[in-house]
């Protein structure tokens, strides 16, 4: 029973890293005040260009690079439109993910069937072979660790120091930013790129260590609960990886209790998830203040430098 | 949004199909509409491996197009009216979804021959095709049987029609006739095609004891998780075995390729008139890819399985056979007759789940 609940929760930590990823980068964008909705784009953009420059080089870890790299410059063109040009994020967010899911699909046509080298699970003499706590501190694929540090860093960015504050700033009051003199447009460009740089990330970690493979539209929605999931966390990193787990986990939750021959419906459960969003929506709805504390006030709206 | 991608994979679809060149007037022009990608390496793969065999026999004479990515459902209708409209006059339909947008497109296109796979339901030109996948799935069963250590096997289903449930049966029969301890374990993952969550579920299962992963889902996705905890899969629909050097046992190989090449010559003679074929080991639509990473004992006993179903001398479902329930539903020395195999909608004793409804 306890391999059992191991087993799950290793599992349930790899379907959450990538929503880890993908939800970090949208939080910083959505926190200096933009909303991308491509991340689904950006995510399969990623999956297909590392897993390609995987197959060509053999170099796994130029794979994830170049998933980075690639989300990046996806995300590069949102900005342009989104920011220099002033088109409406919604808008442009959805034309990213239809735009990405199409390039995906085209570029990856070579790819699809092949196979390489995924990248392993770690394995540290000793501490991995502890009982119980061995396999769950020390037996993950690296990215998973990459995935908590990164969450971490973003934490500590926003929460504490001077930069991240500004990028709040910005995010909350575009004039009042604007009018101290702070670069708005160029702080909200980097927030997307991170954005997109985790996005690519994101979609990497799928094609290259979650199923060593490329298929057209991989991430079947990942880069939407992605995007539950930074309201689900009202916009605090800490909750975003309670979060991934419980929107990663509840699939493979699905998956066990089926396997377990509990007969409780796959769709019900694959419900929950947003049925809990939906809750923490009107949770935090039903208190005003709480809401402007953690929304960026200027969430999705353009910004057009007054003086 | 799902709407809006669906969209653009029929438009993305319709593009492909609309490029695949322009027709020389006497050539048969024969259309496929498939599931998944042909490099899926299952499924469609299989599919498209026939489509091929078919060009190089009659290359002279037929012209062919694949439509891929095209969903199941109403939406696939317009995929195949397109064909029809384009001057396809042999329709093949790859997959059980795409049954009644068939026929209502065949009701449209009275002159187009339409080849409906693993479906029920035909007409005037409408045939439907499928392979007794099921003899294949016995043997693996016996296999799966001899092989597994934990007793425990990981049986990935996609929807609860009577073709799935069929091979699960044939499946813990093939098992439990040299191991009654055997249990399968079913997950039920609701899609032909969709590698993460085919993945989740091996591991699920194999999270569970598992050890030997089997699918009844289109991509090679499953076996490769298998791969990585170096335990044991069954590859589907195509050979897998280069995703698995050391895992696959053996796969079921679904072979279209001669059914494809009769059908054509049938339209191009003239004879073609609607027909219901359901083809086994026999008539090598199903062939069984090399046994591999087992003893010499069981390859053995595999190869001498296979034969036996080959020659007609064992039929899967021999009974007795129960339900779950315990009723014996084949008396002891019948074999279960085709309409109960087509019609398929319970688990026979000792499957570890309950049907879904």
């Amino acid at each position: 029973m306890t391999e059992l609940i191991i087993a799950s929760i290793m599992t349930m930590m790899t379907a959450a890293t990538p929503l880890v990823f993908a939800a970090t980068g949208e939080l910083v964008a959505e926190k200096s005040g933009v909303l991308n909705l491509g991340v689904e784009g950006m995510m399969l953009i990623g999956a297909v260009f590392g897993f390609a420059a995987v197959t060509l080089t053999g170099e796994p870890l130029l794979g994830l690079a170049v998933g980075i790299l690639t989300g990046m410059l996806a995300s590069m063109i949102f900005a342009v439109l989104t920011l220099s040009l002033l088109s409406n994020q919604v808008a442009t967010g959805l034309a990213l993910t239809i735009f990405g899911t199409g390039l995906s699909a085209l570029v990856g046509l070579d790819y699809v069937g092949k196979t390489i080298e995924q990248i392993r699970a770690i394995y540290i003499p000793v501490l991995t072979d502890l009982p119980i706590v061995g396999r769950l501190l020390f037996g993950h694929d690296p990215l998973v660790y990459v995935g908590i540090l990164i969450l971490g860093l973003t934490h500590w960015f926003l929460k504490h120091t001077r930069w991240g504050m500004i990028l709040r700033a910005v995010g909350d009051s575009d004039q009042s930013a604007h009018a101290i003199g702070y670069p708005v447009i160029a702080i909200r460009y980097a927030a997307v790129a991170f954005g997109g740089a985790m996005a690519g990330l994101g979609g990497a970690y799928l094609s290259l260590v979650y199923t060593p493979l490329w298929a057209e539209h991989m991430t079947a929605g990942r880069g939407w609960i992605a995007l539950a999931l930074v309201v689900f966390a009202s916009w605090r990193p800490t909750r975003v990886l309670l979060g991934a787990v419980l929107f990663g986990g509840i699939t493979i939750l699905q998956l066990n209790a089926q396997a377990a021959g509990l007969g409780i419906p796959a769709s019900f459960m694959s419900m929950l998830p947003y049925i809990a969003t939906i809750v923490v929506l009107v949770l935090i709805s039903r208190d005003a203040t709480r809401i402007r504390l953690n929304a960026p006030a200027c969430l999705g709206r353009p910004f057009r430098a007054e003086r | 949004m799902k709407k809006l991608m669906k969209l653009t994979a029929i438009a993305l679809a319709s593009a492909l199909a609309l490029s695949a060149g322009t027709a020389s007037a006497d050539k048969l022009k024969v259309g496929f509409i498939y599931l998944g990608p042909p490099g899926d390496h299952g499924w469609t793969y299989a599919h498209d491996q026939g489509r091929l065999m078919l060009e190089k026999e009659l290359g002279d004479h037929v012209q062919t197009t694949y439509v891929e990515n095209v969903p199941e459902g109403p939406d696939s209708e317009r995929a195949i009216a397109k064909l029809a409209e384009t001057g396809h006059e042999l329709i093949f339909t790859t997959s059980f979804g795409y049954m009644e947008p068939t026929l209502k497109v065949a009701k449209r296109f009275p002159n187009v021959k339409f080849e409906h796979a693993t479906g029920y339901k035909d007409s005037d030109n409408v045939s439907t095709y499928v392979a007794r996948f099921y003899e294949g799935r016995y043997v693996q069963g016996v296999i799966a049987g001899k092989v597994s250590k934990t007793n425990t096997i990981g049986y990935i289903a996609s929807f609860p029609i009577p073709e799935v449930v069929r091979g699960i049966n044939a499946f813990l029969l093939g098992a439990h006739s040299v191991n009654p301890d055997i249990k399968v374990k079913v997950v039920w993952v609701y899609t032909w095609f969709d590698p993460p969550k085919e993945a989740d579920a091996a591991k699920v299962l194999m999270d569970q004891g598992a050890d030997i992963i089997t699918q009844h889902t289109d991509s090679t996705a499953a076996l490769q998780a298998a791969a990585e905890r170096g335990l044991h899969a069954f590859g589907q629909a195509s050979d897998m075995i280069q995703f698995g050097p050391k895992t696959q046992l053996t796969a079921n190989v679904n072979n279209w390729g001669p059914y494809y090449v009769a059908r054509a010559k049938a339209v191009l003679d003239g004879t073609w008139s609607t027909s219901n074929t359901w083809d086994g080991m026999a008539e090598g639509m199903v062939v069984m890819a090399p046994f591999t990473n087992m003893s010499a004992d069981v390859a053995a006993l595999a190869t001498k399985t296979a034969e036996s179903i080959r020659s007609g001398d064992l039929h899967p479902f021999t009974g007795p056979i129960r339900n779950q329930a315990g009723e014996v539903v084949v008396a002891a020395g019948a074999v279960a007759d085709d309409g109960m195999l087509a019609g398929m909608n319970f688990y026979v004793e000792g499957v570890d789940d309950k049907l879904p409804e």
